[in-house]
């Protein structure tokens, strides 16, 4: 039992690799809007290791920026994170019956999209060890990329940093673009996110709102919309 | 409403936490109501999509600068770039922009 754990720990750590250096870029992009959002290397960093979420850190960060209150936040981090909670449905069909409680709080920490797909995708039941060698790995890279992005921040003019803030929304739009190609529901659903979200920041009201508060509403709201009026097929429960 | 900047993390990170947590220990089955599976499938692509417009545009000192690196960014993921290739497009789209408006 000791070696087969040792095993899947070592091959974590070899699919961890690759996982680790595309985070290297995206949290590099994440530390800069930390950094904007008043945060020191320190904070940035633990915030990364404990969130290991690029959309929900980004959030979380545009609510520091603005002061905008813990329940907000709280509210923010639960709307970008929420695919995690299909992804960890789906990967508790993977564990073990008798997979005792300890490693079923940990192994939460390793639903990312990339972890996930790769735990997922192991053969039979999955062996913990495995998501912690990835992780092992993976959150390395993660946290150190922040840190690098707040300190690389400090110190590089206003005018390329911004231009580098710029690369977390292509990032985004890489990762939203590619299936609106083949899913006329996702095309349109981005469509009419974008275009509702570009006029409730000019309207009278919720124009004045804080950021992460009109996110929630439209989320909730155009969300909510289309899986009553387009529900997903039965089959089709994947996760991008 | 001046909370510390720890305060926001610990917030953060708790409510990641239970969110990956949560289905491992308590739920551990899948979500059968195709309601809340279709809503849960759909809310990535309206988050990021709202959080990308309009920021991008005030994301630099130029409007246009941002439109343009939104569009650029549009386009080429549309054909296929990498992710890698699609930020570090937008971010140079945006620099090399921002010096002409």
């Amino acid at each position: 039992m000791r070696t087969q754990n040792s095993k899947a720990f070592q091959l974590g750590i070899r699919h961890g690799i690759p996982i680790m250096l595309g985070y290297l870029a995206v949290s590099f992009a994440l530390g800069i809007s930390a950094r904007n959002a008043g945060l020191n290397a320190l904070q940035a960093g633990v915030a990364s290791l404990t969130n290991m979420a690029s959309a929900g850190e980004y959030a979380g960060f545009q609510v520091i920026r603005e002061r905008s209150g813990l329940a907000e936040a709280a509210l923010m981090t639960l709307i970008a994170n929420a695919r995690y909670l299909l992804m960890s449905c789906a990967l508790s069909q993977k564990l073990a019956e008798d997979l005792r409680a300890p490693h079923r709080l940990l192994l939460g920490m390793t639903v990312t999209d990339e972890m996930f797909a790769l735990s997922v995708a192991q053969p039979g039941k999955l062996n913990p060890w495995y998501p912690y060698g990835m992780f092992t790995v993976s959150a390395t890279g993660w946290t150190l990329g922040t840190v690098l992005g707040v300190i690389v921040g400090n110190a590089l003019p206003q005018r390329l940093v911004s231009a580098l803030s710029v690369s977390l929304f292509g990032m985004f739009l890489a990762a939203i673009v590619p299936k609106a190609k083949t899913d006329r529901t996702v095309l349109v659903l981005i469509a009419v996110s974008m275009a509702l979200s570009g006029l409730a920041s000019v309207l009278p009201g919720i124009g004045g709102w804080s950021s992460g508060m009109r996110v929630i509403l439209l989320t909730v709201l155009i969300a909510g919309t289309a899986a009553v009026i387009r529900p997903v097929r039965e089959e089709n429960a994947d996760e991008p | 409403m001046n909370h510390s900047v720890w305060a926001y993390i610990a917030v953060m990170a708790g409510v990641t936490w239970l969110i990956r947590t949560l289905p491992l220990t308590l739920l551990r089955r899948p979500i059968r109501s195709r309601l809340i599976r279709s809503f849960l499938t759909y809310v990535p692509y309206v988050t990021l999509a709202v959080m990308t417009f309009p920021d991008i545009l005030h994301a630099t000192d130029s409007v246009w600068a941002g439109l343009l690196a939104l569009i650029s960014g549009i386009a080429l993921a549309w054909t296929g770039g990498s992710l890698l290739a699609v930020a570090a497009t937008a971010s140079a789209v945006a620099l090399i922009a921002g010096w002409f408006f």
